[in-house]
């Protein structure tokens, strides 16, 4: 049997806390701040549309690119919020969440052994999709610097090689963003390098202490840049499974080929949810905004407090504190957390290597689980001193 | 809105140190804030939202919307007749609407007949009433923006990246 899995694939590395996920799983009761997706429900008007539209009988395919209508109304959002200007024919792409756009990109700009810089701790799948596209990551740990790549430490990693940088903020797992003045910098340093950014802002909603700056708005950016983005996180839809891509139009229209044999189109009854998203959503992204920030001043507060070193992250809904004082690894502590406590968190190894010093707490959670949450962690901690 | 009342109105017993440290602010000053809007009659009372859907039936109360056409009194207006009429403990709630008639009441009582009764003794033949036209309610779905239905599992992976 085993001859029939491509090389490529057998030698992927699967994840390597598959099993503490399924001792989670298989557990009862848990509290669980391991969770990477909001706990509200869909806002209903959006639910409402998908439901209309299926009673109106849309369930047929739409064109590749995804509905005229959702990308026309990406495309005026944009314009209207922050000046980007994506033209919603040719450089705007519907795809099946970020993941299928990360996955479209890079399969479409990669050379074999290309090098794309991922900068750690990072969401898990860029650095697999890399290789199943061809390339190589150049992982770069960032947990010295707060988590934030340098300038510097960018530019030491660049060569002839360097196709691309995958960045993502928001991040998935710290919680940290960058202020516009970083990201001119790395700009700066892409730019004189032909280093084409990928910018996965899918947490671009959820920042909370200055206005997220999308990359392409950067000078000399956009046509450097794919911005990647969708409605999972922002308006609760994860389940659904919509995203966009906007860039240059060379870009979006390989990707566009690649998207049409492998996947055709997004969901159309998705994509309607989404249009309806973009028109009646935005109170609903407020309102849920303002209970993430309120959960963040507690939840960093309380996690120093018992003395779980952390950073305070600028958006998502993460934190990422630092368990090095109980002597731990990430994985035992995980382990012994949930047998102990029944709380689930995910441990930092996840999110790259050379990360056992911590673990991802995901405070998309109602405040009552919070301090149920946070209370059990205290005792747990008290028992090791 | 004042952040601290949409904090309350989703859940009234979150204490004022923690509120303080979700808005980073002196506990006293959410403190004092609290009392403000207490002494202004904002914050008018702080009660448990029951699910009476779910409590047993001998407890379980019967309810009516009343549609009550009024004569509106010289310099009163409707205000006498309104506050004649809500000073009933059998009133729930009151308000006074545009359209065919005035105001709606809410009435509550033990049985169907207490409420009957109500309406034919107490309400109906007041002076300035011109007419009632009862509705008895049903079921409830949702009340005070609360949808009432049996505890909602959690229907999210319990991890996930």
């Amino acid at each position: 049997m085993r001859n029939i899995i491509s090389k490529k694939v057998e030698e992927m590395q699967p994840s390597g806390i598959r099993a503490f996920f399924d001792l989670v799983l298989g557990m009862k009761d848990v509290i669980s701040l391991g969770v990477g997706e909001p706990d509200f429900v869909t806002p209903w008007p959006i639910c409402e549309a998908g439901i209309y539209s299926l009673e109106s009988g849309f369930t047929s395919y739409t064109s590749n690119k995804g509905l005229y209508k959702l990308r026309l109304g990406i495309s005026n959002y944009l314009k209207d919020k922050c000046g980007l200007k994506y033209c919603p024919d040719e450089e705007i792409l519907i795809t099946v969440g970020v993941s299928e756009g990360v996955d479209l990109v890079l399969r479409s700009i990669l050379e074999p052994q290309d090098k794309v810089i991922v900068p750690q701790p990072s969401y898990v799948s860029y650095g697999p999709v890399t290789e199943l596209a061809g390339g190589v990551p150049v992982y770069i740990n960032t947990a010295k610097n707060g988590f934030k790549i340098t300038p510097q430490e960018l530019e030491k990693n660049i060569d002839k090689k360097t196709k691309a940088i995958i960045l993502n903020y928001p991040s998935n797992p710290t919680g940290v963003s960058y202020t516009r003045k970083e990201l001119y910098e790395i700009n700066k340093v892409l730019l004189k390098h032909k280093v084409m950014a990928i910018c996965d802002e899918v947490y671009c909603d959820l920042t909370y202490d200055f206005n997220h700056t999308h990359f392409a708005t950067l000078p000399g950016a956009i046509d450097n840049t794919v911005y990647l983005d969708g409605f999972s996180k922002s308006y609760a839809m994860t389940g659904w499974r919509v995203g966009f891509a906007c860039g240059p139009k060379e870009v979006i229209a390989a990707m566009t080929k690649i998207h049409q044999y492998t996947i055709m189109c997004v969901s159309i009854t998705a994509q309607m949810a989404a249009a309806e998203a973009i028109v009646s959503g935005r109170r609903f992204v407020e309102e849920m905004k303002r209970e993430y920030k309120r959960r963040r001043e507690f939840v960093i507060d309380g996690l120093n407090r018992i003395g779980l070193t952390c950073h305070k992250p600028q958006g998502a809904f993460y934190a990422f504190p630092s368990i090095k004082k109980t002597g731990m690894n990430a994985i035992d502590f995980a382990q012994s957390l949930l047998k102990e406590q029944k709380v689930a968190v995910v441990p930092g190894t996840a999110f790259g290597s050379g990360l056992d010093n911590y673990v991802r707490i995901s405070y998309a959670s109602s405040f009552d689980n919070l301090k149920e949450a946070l209370k059990r962690m205290e005792i747990f901690l008290e028992k090791r001193r | 809105m004042n952040e601290i009342i949409e904090i309350l109105e989703k859940d009234a017993r979150i204490t004022p140190e923690e509120i303080a440290k979700m808005l980073k602010l002196k506990p006293q000053t959410v403190k004092d804030e609290i009392k403000k809007l207490e002494k202004n009659g904002i914050i008018i009372k702080y009660k448990a939202v029951i699910n009476k859907e779910l409590v047993r039936r001998e407890d379980s109360l019967a309810r009516a919307l009343i549609e009550v056409k009024v004569v509106p009194q010289k310099d009163l207006g409707f205000e006498k007749i309104a506050e004649r009429i809500y000073s009933f403990p059998e009133v729930t709630s009151c308000y006074l609407i545009s359209g065919t008639y005035d105001l709606l009441v809410v009435i509550e009582g033990k049985t169907i007949h207490d409420v009957s009764r109500f309406v034919a003794e107490k309400l109906a033949c007041l002076e300035n009433v011109r007419g009632t036209v009862t509705h008895f309610l049903l079921k409830k779905y949702k009340e005070d923006g609360v949808i009432l239905k049996h505890k909602q599992e959690n229907k999210r992976i319990a991890i996930s990246y």
